[in-house]
């Protein structure tokens, strides 16, 4: 792990003006019995919430997905949840946190986006409006600001705190944001790579060939990949998870070392890129396999940083959008609708897979071609946030996720 | 605006200039080639340079520094080692103790010198090397010039000579920018013997090629002492700076144009305080009589020599070619067309070493801008065409200069006085360290800047397809920034 940045005080003022609220802040933290926190973790790329919560239940699962179903007696056995559903095996931890109610997965959700942009959905997803393209402020930090100042999440003093040299939106905006840039950054992800790799091979046959012998060689310097079987491209075979895994640690247990203080920040936002796994995307053994297994390691380090501060934590992990419910010509998924959340923390009523079953027979599909949302994730965020920070039901359909009155908050969520 | 002025317009901001930024293609659209030759009219000078020590001054606050270095470290040198006498032990009394004791005070000597030069280098270290604080300056103020330019084919040009008559900041870190002001930029869009003249007079070069202290055999100093005449400054002359290497002159005309060059040095820094760091000719230095260069007897008394030789080397005509050539294979190909690089050199002759006239003569050239892009950008361009992109106008030198080591061109740090080379297989096995450059440049830029607003105003939709689809296509903006960086139409020139 690299050495920790601890935000400056002249870090923590970066675009806030609220200079007086630093001396403040120990005083505010714990003004109320229960001091919640709140990480939201942005999966980039659209994930496919199939992959990663099979319902190997569904009568059409199989003919969905054929061999590349992720079931229960496979080579690598999904981890059951309930009747319908089962969880992706790169996930142990998330698993042991669902069986002990620390955990909840919501499936067939969506934002109201519904078109298949990556930025586009983004900005819905972060900014909390409903069109795209609104880019000023996320809802996180306006939920902050939706709060009494100087009560338990203190809106004006430096609560929040985003991960990454660029703030994720969702929590920028006016309440002031601390930041932490982890110190080894990340190079090109093998997705970023591989679309390189593959313009420059319409494009520029010099820059491919070079491109190409530094993905080998890359390859042969990292740990040996869990190569995708179908695939007989090396390049495919994604280089360096060894690092992306301690990334996703390094940045998620930092982010829970800051959260875990008590005079520290009360939400916290990073994203996490790779998700548009649209070629060889090996839910059992691949790819999103490697991916998943990266998150569900970020969620350990998030658990074991945040010490006491467990039980008054939620982690919600949530993406732009899902991926096509069938499995496209290069063996991976396109852009689609609906897909999965990953709620954990010890605040959580967990233990269930929240969802209203929409089917997977073609006319039950979005289009006859994408799970079909059945949850608007904004009213699982609205529940986060009305039950978990307190914030005031009549402020989030207004200030925090616009025009969203008829998307009433879903209760019960946390303990 | 047709799409073929607008296609000229990219090749003219890629290939002559610093890359397009919001707004630049419309703005030299009409007339490509007549925005390149105007912005050769507008002054080179930077603004905010006035501020910044000339290169004797910043010689000097080096040079003071380093003494007082010295002797601090001396000071605690010796600190150290009297503290170790006072205690060491003394008188041994029967053989075996005194043999014990004389292992123990080897011992003991070796602790000593180690604590010592421990003290003495904690003590140096005390002091910072005011160097890297004014190399940072002259880097941001240099950079935010590229990026201040509407085309930027006036600062490329500053960027192409300060690289043929490079210096290395590894060796003069302090002078390097000063240098670059004070006799590249002033001359890049002269006469090229005025810029030779000042080049080689530069304090900063006669430092770096090593000439300071040579000597002739004959002059008063040779004479005296046991050092002698030092032929790198005038090698590096013939080959690199003017006739090129393999163009007739041989090794007795190097040691001749050597002999003609003693006595160029400066004026030590810790005997003027007034101008120690500044050019002089020392003439105890200087081989007196004449000599012949090239076939030609140089008879003048002191530096008039070496001018005179200079003067000589810059008008000669495998020069032109030689400088018409490197200036064709930086701007247009790897392999320059042999049309145009006549035509270059034809202007150099014609004129007398007009450089903004070549310059000209280049843009003017139909052959200039006929073949492809196939120019792959060098990493200074590259890094600069993508912030000029972005829009942004402001640099931290720490992180751009950091970010040009990188990428293996770090600014004034040439590996040899050859300068950075220009052509394709130089450069291009860098690109997966461009990679995780762009990879990380997109990740700091995401939250201010745009990939399909690059498309759209910087390159004015005048990019491939490809591109296109890749950057709509990206699964963030990170990634879609850093596939629009790049891509070949990003990278090439």
């Amino acid at each position: 792990m690299s050495i920790v940045h601890l935000p400056t005080r002249r870090e923590l003022l970066v675009g806030s003006g609220a200079l007086f609220a630093w001396s403040q802040m120990p005083r505010l933290a714990r003004a109320e019995g229960r001091d919640p926190r709140l990480l939201v973790i942005i999966l980039r790329g659209a994930l496919d919430g199939l992959g990663a919560v099979a319902p190997v239940g569904d009568p059409d699962w199989m003919s969905l997905r054929g061999d590349r179903a992720l079931v229960l007696d496979g080579k690598t056995p999904a981890l059951p949840l309930d009747s319908l559903f089962a969880l992706n095996p790169a996930m142990p931890n998330l698993y042991r946190l669902y069986k002990n109610r620390q955990a909840s997965i919501v499936h067939a959700t969506a934002t109201p986006y519904r078109e298949r942009s990556h930025f586009d959905g983004q900005d819905v997803l972060e900014s909390g409006v409903a069109r795209p393209g609104a880019t000023g402020s996320g809802w996180l930090n306006r939920a902050l600001l939706a709060l009494e100042s100087g009560g338990r999440v203190d809106p004006h003093g430096s609560r929040a705190l985003g991960i990454g040299s660029v703030t994720p939106l969702v929590v920028r905006g006016a309440a002031p944001v601390m930041t932490w840039v982890p110190q080894k950054l990340l190079s090109a992800s093998a997705d970023t790579q591989n679309r390189l790799l593959d313009l420059y091979r319409h494009t520029d046959p010099k820059l491919a060939s070079v491109l190409q012998a530094r993905i080998k060689l890359a390859a042969l310097d990292g740990t040996p990949a869990m190569g995708d079987p179908m695939s007989d491209d090396p390049t495919l075979a994604p280089p360096g998870i060894a690092r992306v895994r301690a990334y996703f640690a390094d940045a998620a247990g930092t982010a829970a070392r800051y959260l875990a203080k008590p005079d520290g920040p009360r939400v916290g936002a990073m994203g996490f890129v790779g998700w548009d796994t649209h070629i060889a995307e090996g839910a059992a053994s691949g790819q999103l396999f490697n991916l998943l297994g990266a998150l569900d390691g970020a969620l350990a380090a998030i658990e074991t940083n945040m010490g006491e501060t467990w039980h008054e934590t939620v982690v919600a992990v949530v993406t732009e959008f899902g991926r096509t419910a069938r499995i496209n010509g290069t063996q991976g998924t396109d852009h689609g609708t609906g897909t999965v959340a990953f709620l954990a923390g010890g605040a959580l009523a967990g233990g269930r897979v929240i969802a209203d079953w929409p089917g997977l027979k073609p006319a039950q599909l979005l289009e006859d071609r994408d799970l079909k949302p059945t949850i608007d994730l904004r009213a699982v965020l609205k529940g986060l946030l009305r039950d978990h920070l307190r914030v005031e039901e009549n402020l989030l359909a207004s200030a925090v996720f616009p025009d969203s009155a008829d998307v009433r908050p879903m209760g019960g969520l946390v303990g | 605006m047709s799409n073929s002025a607008k296609a000229e317009a990219v090749l003219a901001l890629h290939r002559f200039g610093m890359g397009p930024r919001p707004g630049s293609i419309a703005a030299v659209a009409t007339d490509p080639r007549g925005a390149l030759i105007a912005e050769l009219d507008r002054p080179l000078a930077l603004s905010a340079a006035a501020a910044q020590p000339s290169s004797a001054r910043a010689y000097r606050t080096v040079a003071d520094a380093n003494a007082r270095r010295t002797a601090r470290a001396k000071q605690a040198q010796q600190q150290a080692k009297k503290q170790q006498m006072a205690a060491a032990p003394t008188v041994a009394d029967d053989q075996s103790q005194a043999e014990a004791q004389t292992q123990g005070k080897i011992q003991g000597q070796g602790q000593e010198k180690d604590a010592a030069e421990m003290a003495a280098k904690k003590a140096a270290e005390a002091i910072p090397d005011p160097g890297r604080p004014i190399y940072l300056q002259e880097a941001k103020l240099r950079t935010e010039a590229a990026l201040a330019a509407e085309i930027g084919f006036a600062e490329r040009l500053v960027w192409f000579w300060s690289n043929h008559f490079c210096v290395s900041a590894n060796k003069i870190q302090s002078m390097s920018g000063a240098y670059e002001r004070e006799a590249i930029r002033t001359n890049a869009l002269g006469r090229f013997v005025d810029l030779l003249q000042a080049v080689e007079g530069h304090p900063a070069m006669l430092f770096y090629l090593d000439n300071l202290e040579s000597m002739g055999a004959n002059s008063t100093a040779g004479i005296n002492r046991s050092r002698g005449l030092n032929e790198n400054f005038a090698r590096e002359i013939m080959e690199l700076h003017t006739l090129g290497v393999r163009t007739g002159y041989t090794q007795d005309d190097v040691i001749s144009f050597a002999n003609v060059l003693t006595g160029w040095t400066l004026v030590p820094p810790g005997a003027d305080p007034q101008h120690g760091g500044e050019f002089t000719f020392n003439p105890r230095l200087h081989e007196p009589g004449g000599q012949t260069v090239l076939g030609k007897r140089y008879e003048q008394e002191d530096v008039e020599q070496g001018r005179a030789v200079l003067r000589d080397l810059a008008a000669h005509p495998a020069t032109a070619t030689h400088v018409a050539t490197k200036l064709a294979r930086h701007f247009v190909a790897d392999e320059p067309p042999p049309v145009l690089v006549e035509q270059m050199a034809k202007t150099f002759r014609d004129t007398e070493g007009d450089l903004k006239q070549v310059a000209i003569a280049m843009v003017s050239s139909d052959e200039a801008w006929r073949g492809p892009p196939s120019k792959l950008k060098r990493p200074s361009e590259w890094v600069v065409g993508m912030i000029r992109a972005t829009g942004i106008t402001q640099v931290d030198p720490v992180r751009y200069t950091g970010g040009q080591e990188l990428l293996g061109e770090g600014l004034w740090r040439p590996s040899a006085p050859k300068g950075y080379p220009d052509d394709e297989a130089s450069w291009i096995d860098g690109v997966g360290r461009r990679l995780d450059v762009a990879n990380y440049f997109a990740e700091r830029v995401t939250g201010i800047t745009d990939p399909q607003a690059i498309i759209d105003d910087v390159f004015a939709s005048e990019i491939s397809s490809e591109v296109k689809q890749a950057v709509g296509r990206a699964e963030s903006r990170q990634q879609a920034l850093a596939l629009l960086f790049m891509s070949a139409d990003f990278q090439r020139r």
